[in-house]
């Protein structure tokens, strides 16, 4: 059991930023809190990591109460806070000994070098934090959640302003991550969400309105498939196809077929060889967890 | 506790912040000391240092408000407060690692005036006519209140994001705190009653006190509870920001 979380509510005055919500992430993986900005993904962040405290409900975390043991739960979490605020005048290398001094980890130098490494810091090493540019100081907020090595990791967004390259890297450095940790991440990127997250817990104004594996949810919301034949103009034919739901004609010979049926693809391919018809495209354009997320989030 | 005392103290001397604060801190010793003839001990014609301890409280005043605004007010406003917040330390443990790399600055600014009284020592008629004992005990003195403006700075520093506001106040302070109340224990309308308890509220009392020589338990405890006071106020604000 790596975190518990039980009822857990925070109020600002009027306003339930976390409106009494109860969570199990016993399994290591990557998590993903996905919703709206202030649906409350930061606020219970924080509220795990012993920075602010509930106004009711507790969670524990690596089987330590975050209202009772706050530094245990400290010693077992690694946090890169929304922001990522860190201290510019700091040279990278003093800033992670300075890091792991807090820590106390023993065999610093060994542990630093070894995240500089893990993260792809090692070409920026020399500069003050303040000279480096976004993503490399992306890179400086998660080693220093990483360097005691945590059991359990949580990152408030923490591939905010990557460019694609970056993106990629860090995102494998995450699924890695994941192999042996639990990991809670918060986004609002659904293809970065669909792209490492095992499980996807959707938040909306306080509440958890969705929670399941990544391919549930996916199946739940249905494919939407581009295709484009050479020479067929008439859509109706489409609809003989079987598992075939609706049509959209979006070009000449172009059409959107929504379908909920996995077997669709090879429906397709049937049908041109069927009907000998070419068939130029057949792509997926399915934005099954966007779809979900704006059902589940709206109003 | 000892990471976040060396984090500040080597942010300290890798800025300019501790060469500027000292220097300024021992230029405008100096002058009022040996060049500024109002002052000069040496159109003074005695060997004593009794300029100098009168000065330094003042520079304190500015200087030491001056070397904590930082201390809460920028982790304040730059956000860096969650990163050492969400790390396996109490509140009392970040405070106290300020606390005291801000008292070792301030005791490092102290310690080249002891070239002053070495040259006092030696120009006294005949050399050692100096009130050694006295020296002493005001520079017993003068820790305790570096201590006890450091205390208020870090105070002042945990109540705002802005540091010049956390200057201010800190000046503020340790203003009303040294020479403000005394000056208010002598009021007409205290005369003859609360005159006292004011006067011993203050600091300068004690501190003149502590110039005699004497070590007195009663003025120990004083600087003590004054510092012990606004760590624990600031423990408060910390914890009231979460």
């Amino acid at each position: 059991m790596s975190i518990l979380i039980e009822s857990l509510s925070k109020h600002y005055g009027d306003q339930k930023a976390v409106d009494n919500i109860s969570l199990d992430i016993a399994e290591k993986g990557v998590v993903g809190f996905l919703g709206p900005n202030g649906a409350g993904k930061s606020t219970t962040m924080k509220m795990l990591t012993c920075f602010i405290p509930p106004t009711s409900g507790t969670a524990v975390v690596c089987g330590y109460s975050i209202l009772e043991d706050p530094i245990e739960v400290r010693k077992n979490v690694g946090y890169l806070p929304e922001n990522n605020p860190l201290y510019k005048d700091m040279y990278v290398r003093e800033y992670l000994n300075y890091i792991a001094d807090i820590y106390k980890i023993g065999n610093k130098t060994k542990k630093v070098n070894d995240v500089i490494e893990m993260t792809g810091l090692a070409p920026e090493i020399r500069k003050l934090i303040g000279q480096l540019s976004k993503g490399y100081k992306q890179r400086v907020g998660l080693a220093q959640a990483l360097l005691h090595d945590p059991e359990v990791l949580i990152l408030d967004e923490p591939t905010s302003g990557l460019d694609p390259n970056q993106l990629s890297e860090i995102r494998q450095l995450i699924r890695d991550l994941g192999k042996e940790k639990t990991l809670i991440l918060s986004s609002h990127i659904m293809q970065e969400v669909q792209a490492v997250c095992d499980r996807v817990i959707i938040i909306n104004k306080g509440e958890i309105v969705a929670d399941d594996p990544i391919e549930s949810l996916n199946r739940n919301a249905g494919l939407v498939l581009r295709v484009r034949f050479k020479s067929l103009t008439d859509s109706t034919r489409l609809h003989a196809i079987p598992g075939v739901e609706k049509v959209e004609s979006v070009g000449a010979h172009e059409f959107l077929i929504h379908s909920n049926s996995n077997d669709i693809n090879e429906a397709i391919f049937q049908f041109a060889k069927k009907h000998d018809q070419t068939l130029l495209i057949m792509q997926d354009e399915s934005k099954q967890l966007e779809e979900v997320f704006k059902q589940l989030t709206r109003n | 506790m000892l990471a976040i005392y060396k984090r500040e103290l080597s942010g300290f001397f890798s800025s300019l912040i501790a060469y500027l604060s000292i220097s300024v801190f021992l230029i405008v010793l100096s002058l009022f000391l040996w060049v500024f003839t109002e002052s000069s001990v040496l159109e003074f014609g005695f060997a004593s240092l009794d300029v100098m301890f009168d000065t330094v409280p003042v520079l304190f005043m500015f200087l030491i408000p001056a070397i904590t605004m930082k201390s809460f007010a920028e982790e304040r406003s730059s956000g860096t407060l969650e990163i050492i917040f969400t790390k396996p330390l109490n509140d009392l443990e970040i405070i106290l690692g300020k606390f005291f790399a801000n008292a070792t600055l301030v005791i490092c600014a102290l310690i080249p005036t002891l070239i002053y009284y070495a040259s006092i020592y030696i120009l006294g008629s005949p050399v050692g006519n100096i009130d050694s004992g006295g020296v002493m005990g005001s520079y017993f003195g003068l820790v305790m209140l570096g201590l006890a403006f450091t205390s208020i700075g870090i105070l002042s520093s945990t109540l705002t994001t802005n540091q010049i506001t956390a200057f201010i106040l800190g000046v503020f302070l340790c203003f009303f705190l040294y020479l403000g109340l005394d000056s208010v224990s002598r009021l007409s309308v205290f005369f003859g009653s609360l005159d006292h308890l004011i006067q011993q509220l203050g600091m300068l009392s004690h501190y003149k006190s502590m110039s005699r020589g004497v070590i007195d338990t009663r003025d120990l405890i004083y600087f003590l509870s004054v510092i012990i006071f606004f760590i624990y106020l600031s423990k408060v604000v910390i914890q009231r920001l979460k």
